[in-house]
């Protein structure tokens, strides 16, 4: 498509994310996702005369979490603003949010796209509450209001016009998912509705520095479409332009049904919000000794994970992608480390235990999320404990039993939740390493007169030392480890 | 025929007479009863009341009884004592309106912290108060249910908003009320009906519960017959709630303590300051007169006068003017006829081509439920916050409103109090002013900085004005402020003066019907 390669795209987005707290931004209803319609109320939900919104800390705290990680330039004195606008989803008439001072400002979000590590700035990071919910019963004669979900808390995430493509928004809602994740302020689950995502969309001839005429498309509710609908809203207003047209600012609504957007609202009835400081709040004063701690206990990002595993560990960027996935495969896979004997703290790893942290990862990724992906299992609910995994990697690198003998284990770990010990002592794998006991069933294969005239072919052909090999494991049962086994037969062998 | 005169008026005070109850000397039934035999002989030509709640109020004092009974009334600081609370507190199970046709019907779930702290003292609630719809005006003519009438002449007005509050206890139909001020509102109409009224410090008293008119000014505060009677109202309704953001998280002085102590003792003199600007042009000279006679007769206890200025207090109606629209507009926005109150729905056939039919509900509903008034200040603040108006606006009257503060703060490195008139002029004509709003928003001349600045004030009675060709006497009030926190100062001052007068204690003759013979109570 050589029209299209002739714009560029200039993207923003606004998220918005869902908070995990227990209870509202501004008052003690439940922020409980679902339950039956309004139950999870309250005077201040339902907007009642004479209910006062009061500040709800974990919230802050949750904002502050963010945009500590984010790199955020953070607000010690914040304003808490009313947003006026008439619906039926609005209790008050107006959404207590942030305007001229929001909690978080600069910052930027990390993310990989395709192998190219990307980082996108953020303009701010402010605290709201959500709406209630209309449900509009067939017939369009009577709406139903939802007000479970009035008054829990988000924060809205605003990005600088610095997405080039479609494919890059995505990248970017993904790394903020996955962010929000590890820091364990929100499940970042799109489907329910606790990420939540607006694009502003704009073209320019590729090379031109100004802007072009924004449009903003909203209900973007599922990852599958973010790039669809963007997408679809750069060709749209590629086709307008080249015919001779001029795209308009306006709100689009994407409607995933129809794989199409329709205009919402255009500039002429822009809403005139007429943000006001809540007089019912005082400032958002935060106290530095507060900040400090929270900062302290900051759960890492996935993205220093994932260069604490490509850099010490030496793990494959693909590896390190698969891991840092979750948070909770992360932790799995840390905890496992620390059981195959893998040290967390140490500046660098020699070889040999970035061979077993890489082995760490392979039986993690290939193994166990095999299996449990065919069972529809999440790894926390999974049969084998980190620690269990950790260990039979520590067995295999230590050669006590075989990598082939480990899935076996593993097999049988994954059915029994036994732990490697425990199964490898049932099924008599151990694998013999006493040079003594080795030597000594060698040396009975060497003494044993009706083997001197191999020995003497030996002598003649050395490719015969797999024959004597054999013999020597059979002595053990076969658990002898072969590489043993068969250094101390070569040197048995010499000495005849 | 004559008005019942209540129980409570046999006692010195609202302690006295829930002490007695308390003792059981008289039944908290008794007392209620007493009270609502008389609001049911002279409400209806007063109109203080909006909704009285008889049953309820029984109710409540058959519980305040049944409790002395058990011996557990320990805490019951206001043990009977009955009391109207303005309809601008929400009280469960028991209609709230602020006066208003939007609010019809709405029966509000909980009480507001002040009420529910009444109630916990043992007070009993009467039902609730008449008074400008959503504390908009200065007459009571704004609401929106019935007028109300200044119990010392039916003709005019009893002052606004807390109107019925005033009234209620100038009419001896209960001792104790609770009203709001958020420029004056409370001070004003207790200077019109000849009551004691207190708009205490800016987060004294929780605003949860209280239906919001402008957020950073509104105080809930008590009107009674005495300062001591307000300490002791103080006491239990003031204090920290971890409902309202805005309230302050400190322990209440003892009101009643300070109530007690001599403003003049071996130490130190009471200094109180004359504000030059509100003895100044538009003030009644007759208002004047009483109001330096009340200031002389402290001066004489000992009382040191000093002259201040407040020179920035021309500019305090504009800037009330700018915030209180701003914040009412928003506060207001709620009222949509979506939860709750009024909806006016528009019918098929009516809603044109391109129009949507939940934005005419919405229009139509606001046009019906809301007065003339409301919507006056709705647009007026809709205009003040518009955008790319809000620094030239509402921000640059909150850096004056700073100005006004740093204004009295100056004024109280001289003195302790601040004493005033409380209103430029006589409990006017019902209808007198109706037609011009401005010279109704200036009745609040004298009342309003005190809100900008967040200071306790309060207004009590000082003298009686007869005016030419009439035979009823008019009261006057007398305004103390102080600075912010200073409650118990104001207290103290009003007390001291009302140790040595009596005007606090004079009562309007009130006809039980038109045309009959006056009733002395």
């Amino acid at each position: 498509m050589t029209a299209a390669t002739e714009f560029e795209p200039v993207i923003g987005l606004e998220v918005h994310v869902q908070l995990a707290t227990q209870s509202k931004a501004f008052c003690g209803a439940r922020a409980e996702f679902g339950g039956p319609p309004n139950t999870h109320i309250d005077p201040y939900t339902l907007g009642l005369p004479g209910a006062l919104p009061v500040l709800n800390h974990r919230a802050v705290e949750f904002a502050l979490r963010m945009g500590l990680a984010c790199g955020c330039d953070i607000a010690l004195r914040s304003e808490l603003s009313r947003k006026h606008y008439f619906y039926p989803d609005s209790p008050k008439g107006y959404q207590i949010s942030q305007f001229d001072r929001p909690i978080c400002e600069n910052g930027h979000i990390e993310f990989v796209l395709g192998s190219e590590r990307r980082q996108v700035r953020l303009l701010r990071i402010h605290i709201e509450e959500d709406a209630g919910k209309n449900l509009h019963l067939a017939g369009g004669r009577t709406s139903l209001i939802d007000f479970n979900r009035a008054g829990v808390p988000l924060i809205e995430v605003v990005s600088q016009p610095e997405l080039r493509s479609a494919e890059e928004a995505g990248e970017y809602l993904r790394a903020i998912r996955q962010l929000v994740r590890f820091l364990g302020i929100s499940d970042g689950n799109m489907e329910a509705g606790s990420l939540r995502c607006d694009a502003n969309v704009s073209i320019r001839p590729r090379g031109s520095t100004q802007l072009g005429q924004r449009t903003e498309l909203k209900n973007i509710n599922s990852f599958k479409y973010v790039q669809k609908a963007i997408e679809h809203e750069i060709l749209r207003q590629i086709d307008i332009v080249q015919s001779g047209g001029r795209v308009v600012m306006e709100t689009r609504g994407w409607d995933a049904a129809r794989g199409t957007s329709r205009s919402q609202r255009q500039k002429e009835h822009a809403h005139d919000y007429r943000y006001l400081p809540d007089p019912d709040l005082p400032p958002l004063i935060i106290d530095e000794t507060w900040l400090a701690s929270i900062a302290a206990a900051l759960p890492k990002t996935p993205m220093q994970r994932r260069d604490h595993y490509l850099l010490r560990l030496g793990l494959t960027p693909y590896d390190a992608s698969v891991l840092t996935a979750e948070r909770e495969l992360c932790d799995y896979f840390d905890q496992a480390l620390v059981a195959a004997g893998v040290p967390t703290e140490d500046e660098s790893l020699g070889d040999g235990l970035r061979s077993r942290a890489k082995l760490c990862a392979n039986w993690l990724s290939s193994e166990l999320l095999g299996l449990l992906n065919k069972d529809s299992r999440e790894i926390s609910a999974s049969p084998v404990s980190a620690e269990s995994l950790g260990e039979l990697v520590r067995c295999v690198s230590d050669g006590i039993i075989s990598g082939k003998q480990g899935k076996e284990v593993f097999f049988r770990m994954y059915e029994s939740r036994q732990s490697p010990t425990e199964i490898i002592e049932q099924l008599g794998l151990r694998q013999l390493t006493d040079p003594t006991l080795i030597t000594a069933a060698c040396r009975k294969v060497v003494d044993d007169p009706a083997m001197q005239k191999q020995i003497e072919k030996y002598k003649q052909n050395p490719k015969l030392l797999g024959f004597f090999v054999g013999k020597a494991l059979a002595e053990t049962q076969g658990k002898a480890k072969p590489e043993l086994v068969s250094a101390i037969m070569l040197s048995l062998l010499a000495e005849k | 025929m004559a008005a019942t005169t209540p129980v409570c008026e046999a006692f010195d005070g609202i302690a006295a007479l829930a002490q007695a109850v308390r003792a059981r000397e008289v039944s908290a039934v008794e007392v209620t009863r007493s009270c609502l035999e008389r609001i049911a002989q002279l409400d209806d030509q007063l109109g203080c009341f909006l909704r009285v709640d008889e049953q309820g109020a029984l109710r409540q004092a058959e519980a305040v009884d049944a409790k002395i009974r058990e011996g557990a009334d320990e805490e019951l600081l206001l043990a009977g004592v009955p009391v109207g609370i303005k309809d601008m507190l929400c009280t469960k199970d028991l209609q709230t309106t602020a006066a208003s046709k939007i609010l019809a019907g709405f029966v509000p779930p909980y009480d507001a912290t002040a009420v529910a702290k009444l109630r916990a003292a043992g007070a009993v609630v009467l039902g609730k108060l008449n008074m400008d719809e959503f504390a908009m005006g200065s007459s009571n003519e704004n609401s929106a249910l019935r007028p109300c009438k200044n119990p010392w002449d039916v003709t005019r007005v009893p002052g606004g908003s807390s109107g019925g509050s005033a009234a209620a206890v100038a009419a001896s139909l209960c001792p104790l009320s609770l009203g709001t001020d958020t420029g004056g509102s409370i001070r004003q109409p207790a200077a019109l009906c000849g009551v004691t009224g207190m708009k205490p410090t800016y987060g004294r008293v929780s605003r949860y519960g209280v239906i919001a008119f402008a957020s950073s000014l509104d105080q809930v505060g008590p009107l009674g017959r005495s300062a001591v009677d307000l300490a002791q109202a103080l006491q239990v309704i003031g204090g920290h709630d971890a409902h309202d953001a805005t309230s302050l998280p400190l322990e209440q002085p003892d009101y009643l303590a300070a109530c007690q102590t001599p403003i003049v003792d071996k130490n130190r003199r009471l200094r109180i300051g004359l504000p030059k600007e509100f003895f100044a042009q538009g003030l009644d000279p007759r208002i004047e007169r009483c109001v330096r006679a009340a200031i002389a007769s402290l001066q004489q206890e000992g009382a040191e006068l000093v002259d201040v200025s407040l020179p920035l207090t021309k500019h305090s109606i504009a800037i009330y003017y700018l915030i209180a629209t701003a914040e009412a507009s928003s506060n207001l926005s709620r009222y949509d006829g979506v939860r709750y109150g009024l909806r006016v729905t528009p019918c098929d056939g009516e809603i044109g081509p391109g129009q949507s039919a939940l934005v005419e509900m919405y229009k139509r509903t606001r046009a019906a439920g809301f007065g003339p008034e409301v919507q006056r200040r709705i647009m007026l603040g809709t205009y003040v916050l518009r955008s790319g108006y809000y620094d030239a606006y509402y921000r640059r009257a909150s850096q004056v409103r700073t100005l006004v503060a740093r204004d009295f703060a100056a004024a109280f490195t001289k003195c302790d109090v601040l004493m005033t008139p409380t209103s430029p002029v006589l409990p006017f004509r019902l209808g007198e002013r109706l037609c011009d709003p401005l010279s109704m928003y200036l009745a609040d001349i004298y009342t309003i900085s005190c809100n900008l600045a967040g200071l306790p004030g309060l207004s009590m009675p000082c003298g009686l004005v007869t005016e030419a060709g009439s035979d009823r006497p008019l009261p006057v009030g007398v305004q103390v402020l102080g600075p912010p926190l200073h409650d118990a100062k104001v207290l103290q001052v009003a007390a001291a003066y009302q140790r040595i007068t009596d005007w606090h204690k004079q009562r309007p003759q009130i006809l039980t019907r038109p045309g009959a013979e006056a009733a002395s109570p």
